[in-house]
Parts: C-alpha cells; structure tokens; sequence
C-alpha cells in the first residue's frame, strides 16, 4: 500500500504532558477488533478524552468530553502535531496506535525519545516521530504554553524543525525511511522490484547451510 | 575472528541485503500469527493481488479474543467473533497453517509457538505482538512488528530492520527459593526502567540465567519488551536443546543431530563486546509487586509506596503522583496490605505448565479468600491444559475455588469477556499494568504465579517466601 507522502509540514502543536504514553492509552483494546485501517480517530485516547466507557462503532460527537484533557481544548482543536515527552508509545505493537493518530488528523509527533515498534510503524503509516533532546522539548513544552497559536514546521528533506522565533533544531532520520515517507512507496512494491532475486538467492545459499529450517512439515 | 555475541550471530546469519546505513534487509525464518494484528495485512495482500512468499513459514492462533468458557460455543461478542472468523477466513483463503478454537494445540501465540517447535534456536521469528520477545529465550532472534510489517513479511519473508545496540544483563548468584523469573525481570526493569532497553537488543546470562528452566527464560525474555528492548535472548545450552527436542515442528533424524551442531555455537564468544551490560545480584532479589501504572512501578513485597515529594525528578514524581492516584494507594502503605478483589494467573507470561505447578503447589489443599470475588486460571494453550490435567492439578485449582478455564490471552487484556470493572483490583500474573490494561478502570498488580495465588489465599500481597519456607 502507498502511503500519504511527507515533506515538509507547517502545524499546530498540542502539548501531552506525560512520560511513557502507552499505546493502551493511545487506542485502548476494544477498538483493536477492527479489522480495518480506518475510524479509528474518533477514539485515540479514548479513556483520557471522554468520561464515558467507549465502544467500538460508538457516535463520539454526543459522549461527555473531558475537559481537562488538552486534546479537548479548543485552543488546540486543530492540532496537526503532538508534543509528547519521553518513551512515547510503549507497550503493545499495535499499529492502531499509529493509525488512531493519523486519522485524528496528527502529521507529526515531536518527543525525547520513542518506543521502537510505534517508532518504525508510525513511517509506515505517513506520521512521522520526530526526536529532540530532553531540553529542546522541555522548551517546546513551555513555547506552547506560553502561545496561542504555536506552529511548528518540520522539513523532512532538511531533517529540521523550526520554530515561529526561527530556531531550527535537527534531527535524524534513517535514509531509507526517509526515502519511503518523502515518497510515500509501497515498501512492499519496493522490497520486491528490488530485492526479489536476493532474498532468493539467499534462500538457496541458507537451504544448504540449514536445511532444517525449510524442510517444511 | 573477531569474537560475537549472540545478537550478531543471528543478525549475521539473516543478512539478505546490508544498506548503506547499517540497516539491512533480514530474512525472517517464521512469523506467526494471530487475529487482531492480521486482518489488515491480509487484506493488503488481497488488494494488492499479492500471495504470501512462502507459506510454511507462517502459523496462526487465535488467542487475544477468545473466551475462556466452553470453546465450543460461538463467540457471544460480535465484534470479536468478526475478528476471530476474518483470521479463519484469511488463513483458508491464503493456505496458512491455523490452530483454531477446538484446536486442542490452540493458545497464546507465545505459548504455541516454542511449544509446538515452532520456534527454533538460530531462526528469527516475528509476531504482530511486541511479546514475540518471548521466543528468544531459545537462542532466537524474535521481536514483536506492526501490522504493516506483518503484510511485508507475508509477501516478502523480509524486513528492513535497523540494527540495535547490545546490551548484556547479567544475573550473578542464584535466585533465593520460591523467588522466581518473573520476580528477577520485575526487579531488572524496576532498575533500568521501562525505556531502559529502548535500542537495544538484549542478552541475558550469568548464574540464575543458566539456572532457569526453558519456562523461567521464557517469562524473561517475554518482559525484555516491557524494559523497552525489542528483543531479548538466552543463549543455548542442554536445556534449550531437551526442550525443543521431539516437538513437532523440530527436525527429526539426521536433521536434528546437524541443527543441533550448528545450535551449539549460538551463544555469545567470550571476548565480544557489549554496549552497555548490567550487573545484578540475584541473592538480593525478593519477591516482586508492582504498585503503580507501569511495570517499572515496582518493588519488593517487603517495601512500602513510595512517596512523590520524595522524588527529586519533577517528569517522575508526577508519574508517581498519577500512578497513585489511579491505582488509589497511599506512601507509606505497606503492599502487602493492599486488599485484592480479584486474581489473574495466565498471559504468555506465566501460564506455562510450570507457572501453573508453582501456583498449585501454593493453593494445594487451601481455599481462596472470602474477600476475593474472582480468581482465575487461564493454561497458556490448549497442551498446557491438558498437561495441568493429567497432573490434577485442574482439581487443585478448583477445590480451593479458582475457575480453570480454556486457553487464550484472557484477563491479560481483557479483550475477552474477563476483564476488570472499574475500581476493582487485580493481582495479576500477567506483564502490563497500565491504566485500563485489563479493564476500563481496573487496577493491576504485577506478581509471580505464586505470589498471585498466595495473594487468592490471603486476599492481600504476602511474602511468598514465607509460605514456602524461603
Ligand atoms: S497474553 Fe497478554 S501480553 Fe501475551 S499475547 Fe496475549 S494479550 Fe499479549
């Protein structure tokens, strides 16, 4: 599957003050029964953002909101990009995770540092997690409390992020993803127009090597 | 030859393409699968008119839905039952091998998988499910992917992987009676903290390591994920060796006397170099509880909450804060009088026959506590069960006033029927405790097998070592 592709990307940022968001509280179980891709952005941090139990297929226009949660704050209604403090999306694999959020409508998430799996599924998905250190976020966090309307833009090709003031903090990016996001390719479509005759040949090689692991049941 | 650990030798021997970048396309030897990780990878495979690489090289289970009553009633939720027949459905439709429910070899995927010799030492192994970690307790390289990367391992039997850093965790000494497995990872990750390992590979070795039974690595390495690795590794030994031996998916004859040369060089060389290696000291290890939202909200039965103003990290003593309130505890409070509604042995983690022998060995002849509304136990597969079975040890359970129920992920997420209600408390054999985990407003208590089932008993936390005469 293509994906949407990115490059550079100016936002609104909302602020989630909190360590160690977990993907439970990203997109809570229930919703994991899906077995689509989509919809799933009326219920990203369902536990958090309503005082109601959510249930998947659930209307979510008419369910009591939790005012103090930042996503309900209208000042950050139309937030494009998530800032997040440290370990952001540990837990389970569950790409919904990533899915919730792109379909909320969030393009980036800038945070010290990510979970693996939610890091390398959220390029699959056309998200892109952006790590600064510790006390640019720190900084970040105060900015946008401080703002209205705080922007930031992140420049995939250039692999910066600048802020209104014009601070531009780098950061980096495999350059293979990278290729596949800016792109937005089928990873898959690549892998096998690329690769194809070299995973063969090394299915070959390794049926010599150990034959055990191909004598099929 | 410059000396390896064991990290490098399984990432070495899956090399299909080295990039530049020091990524690389790996070979994945198996994935295996399940129904909520599933569905929309195969339905990219069918939209993009594509057919599975090699199908041998995949197996399927349902395992996170399925109730744990009667499996031969239809699925009451169906939503989940939905979920359930998309993977029956799928897995008829592409060829893919699938223990179904009825299937007396159906289970958790992690329980399966090693069991049935489908993990193999040497191979790398994924699952749609960050507690593929498990599988590498047999000298496997297995980590958990995303959906995305279950359709590309399904069409390509490849990932592009980038390479983690090497950690070594060392456990020196011998573990003291009655604490076990999952006392020593809760300890581990009470220390290095549930980032700790973030880019990492783990191995784990040492004394207590080489102790442990294939069960006790596997509850291990199960938990690497929670520390924050993608992965975690034993390297072989005889016990990894008598265990696989005979399993159905394991080489026979020839086969096996050749994979079992080439296993024997799966461990790490003397000489080769880590990034970062920790020292434990398992003499000092008690049992474990987790008193907050996240695994590293740990400590040992003895302790008492701890209290947020005592915490100089602001980003921390916040976490502590919320912890605390969520969880409705007190600093101060000693855990062994926190009072538990309900008990939960089950979860890839620890409900593996031995789990189940530890917590009978507690409940044997005993009943549960009056204050305790439901204690469950929940065999990791459908083997497990009737293994548990033929010991009696269902009767065991049952006489002292457990439910002993069908395999499947269960109470571990509450994806099933079993789940908490909001408010009640959980002592729970299970890895996650975070807000809502196992029920919307549950709150989960981290513990050994044994530790839950003395904890049914009492209907608080005790000191297991005291029961069991540490
Ligand atoms: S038992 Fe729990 S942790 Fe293990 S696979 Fe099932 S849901 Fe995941």
């Amino acid at each position: 599957m293509s994906i949407e592709p990115f490059n550079r990307h100016t936002g609104l940022v909302a602020p989630l003050d909190r360590a160690n968001v977990d993907t439970d509280a990203i997109i809570p179980k229930q919703f994991l029964k899906s077995v689509q891709r989509t919809g799933f952005g009326p219920y990203l941090f369902d536990e958090w953002r309503y005082l109601d139990h959510g249930e998947p297929g659930m209307e979510c226009s008419q369910r009591p909101q939790n005012p103090d949660f930042v996503l309900n704050q209208p000042r950050y209604a139309a937030a494009t990009v998530l800032l997040a403090r440290a370990n952001f999306g540990c837990g389970s694999s569950r790409e919904h995770a990533p899915w919730a959020l792109r379909d909320y409508g969030f393009r980036a998430i800038v945070a010290p540092s990510f979970a693996d799996i939610f890091y390398s599924n959220c390029f699959k998905n056309g998200l892109l997690p952006v790590v600064l250190d510790e006390g640019v976020v720190d900084q970040l966090f105060q900015a946008v409390y401080d703002a209205s309307d705080y922007r930031l833009t992140i420049d995939l090709p250039e692999q910066v992020v600048t802020t209104p003031h014009g601070d531009a903090f780098p950061f980096t990016v495999d350059p293979f993803r990278k290729r596949m996001l800016l792109e937005g390719l089928d990873e898959i479509g690549v892998t096998l127009a690329e690769q194809a005759e070299a995973i063969r040949a090394y299915e070959q090689r390794r049926a010599q090597e150990a034959p055990w692991l191909f004598a099929a049941r | 030859m410059t000396p390896k650990t064991l990290y490098d030798k399984l990432w070495d021997a899956h090399v299909v393409t080295a990039y530049d970048d020091g990524s690389a396309l790996l070979y994945i030897d198996r994935q295996l699968l399940h129904e909520v990780t599933s569905p929309q990878a195969f339905e990219g495979l069918r939209l993009a008119g594509r057919k599975p690489w090699r199908l041998d090289a995949n197996l399927a289970v349902t395992d996170h839905n399925v109730p744990t009553t009667a499996h031969t009633e239809p699925v009451a939720d169906p939503v989940a039952r939905l979920q359930i027949e998309t993977l029956d459905r799928n897995c008829a439709e592409f060829g893919v091998t699938e223990f179904g429910m009825g299937d007396p070899r159906q289970g958790i995927v992690h329980v399966v998988g090693p069991e049935q010799g489908a993990t193999l030492p040497g191979m790398t192994l994924v699952c749609g499910d960050s507690h593929t970690a498990t599988h590498g307790a047999l000298g496997t390289l297995a980590f958990g992917i995303g959906t995305s990367e279950v359709e590309h391992v399904l069409a390509t039997q490849t990932l592009v992987q980038q390479k983690a850093a090497r950690m070594l965790i060392r456990v020196d000494g011998q573990l003291a009676h009655a604490v076990t497995a999952k006392d020593l990872i809760l300890a581990i990750i009470g220390r290095i903290g549930t980032a700790g390992g973030t880019g990492y590979a783990i191995e784990f070795a040492g004394e207590a390591v080489r102790a442990l039974s294939m069960e006790g690595r596997m509850t291990l390495c199960n938990m690497a994920i929670e520390a924050g690795a993608r992965c975690g590794m034993v390297g072989v030994d005889a016990i990894t060796i008598d265990y696989v031996r005979g399993r159905p998916y394991a080489p026979q004859g020839e086969l096996w006397e050749r994979a079992v040369a080439n296993w024997r060089d799966l461990v790490t060389d003397d000489g080769a170099e880590f990034d970062r290696i920790e020292v434990f000291d398992a003499t000092a290890i008690e049992p474990q509880v987790t008193w907050g939202t996240s695994p590293e909200m740990v400590a040992g039965v003895g302790a008492v909450i701890p209290d947020p103003r005592q915490v100089e990290d602001a980003v921390r003593a916040d976490a502590i804060r919320r912890a605390l309130e969520y969880m409705d505890l007190q600093p101060g409070m000693p855990l062994t009088q926190i009072p538990i509604d309900k008990v939960f042995i089950g979860s890839c983690t620890n409900a593996r026959i031995e789990d189940l022998r530890e917590a009978a060995e507690v409940v044997r002849g005993r009943r549960v506590s009056e204050r305790i509304q439901q204690a469950l136990v929940v065999p990791g597969s459908g083997l497990v069960k009737r293994q548990a079975e033929a010991e009696g040890l269902d009767r065991v359970f049952s006489e002292a006033g457990f439910e002993w129920r069908e395999p499947g992920c269960s109470m571990c997420l509450g994806m099933n029927p079993d789940r908490l209600n909001p408010g009640e408390r959980c002592a729970s054999t299970s890895n996650r405790n975070f807000e809502g985990r196992q029920g919307q407003g549950g709150r989960t208590h981290l513990a050994s097998p044994a530790m839950a089932a003395a904890a049914a008993l009492y209907g608080h936390f005790v000191d297991i070592r005291d029961e069991l005469g540490g």
